[in-house]
């Protein structure tokens, strides 16, 4: 599969995930975003960001459990909480923001 | 769910072949799911701790900064064997700092890695329900 976005094509694998990291920008996020019927706002892109820093230090996409904790303590209380996820995401959190991240798929993802 | 303790015992250096990462990616895949895991390491499996690692030459990802998220999945009983850091001429302080954030002591950060002998290891495999060479 791939995305075609200003005239260039990024390669994706049979469920959409960016197959070159490196490739990522803001635009193909809301391009994949557009694709799923989503659009993406300041809340979103909090967590994207967060996911593409936490990989940039661990290498790693994290499980559902870890990013829902991790946030809690970068962005406060409420936002720490599955429901808040899974509002800004409704395709699981961890799965669609890594996603739109341009991550591939979270290691343990159920 | 039912919970197991699990323990991975890593016996062989880092990059050289697939058992490292692999071990390192079933060990996240079984704290996902809430299992009580351990880490061993043991003979050449103690370089996988290593700081500093750097894989550019080899052309292979360097899945070493992984190993300091295993605190925030709640991973924190890594015991590294005395021997066998011994006879590789190493010492705790060659082996990156692996943390957890304890959340019965107010989160007081603190450290998962556990240089233990060879027979304390023994005593810690026996009360495991399964474990997994790598």
């Amino acid at each position: 599969m791939a995305i075609e976005l200003g005239g260039k094509t990024y390669e994706t694998d049979e469920e959409g995930y960016l197959v070159n990291l490196a490739d990522w920008n803001d635009e193909l996020a809301n391009e994949m975003a557009k694709a799923d019927g989503a659009t993406l706002d300041e809340n979103h892109w909090e967590v994207i960001t967060f996911l593409r820093d936490y990989y940039e230090e661990y290498q790693i996409a994290p499980a559902v459990r870890v990013l829902t904790k991790a946030i809690g303590k970068k962005l406060g209380k409420d936002k720490g909480t599955s429901k808040y996820l899974y509002e800004l995401f409704p395709y699981g959190p961890a799965k669609q923001a890594c996603k739109y991240a341009g991550l591939p798929k979270p290691t343990g993802c159920v | 769910m039912a919970t197991k303790k699990f323990l991975y015992i890593n016996r062989k250096a880092p990059h050289g072949s697939i058992y490292a990462q692999e071990s390192l990616e079933v060990v996240l895949i079984a704290a996902a799911f809430e299992q009580d895991v351990s880490l061993a390491f043991v003979d050449d499996g103690v370089y996988q701790l290593m700081q500093n690692q750097d894989t550019a030459a080899l052309g292979s990802k360097n899945f070493s900064p992984t190993y300091r998220a295993l605190g925030d999945y709640e991973v924190n009983k890594i015991y590294v064997e005395q021997e066998s850091l011994e006879l590789r001429g190493l010492a705790k302080d060659d082996l990156m700092p692996l943390v957890y954030e304890d959340e019965d002591d107010d989160w007081a950060e603190k450290d998962s890695i556990h240089v233990v002998s060879s027979a304390e290891l023994a005593e810690i495999i026996e009360q495991q329900d399964v474990i997994l060479n790598f």
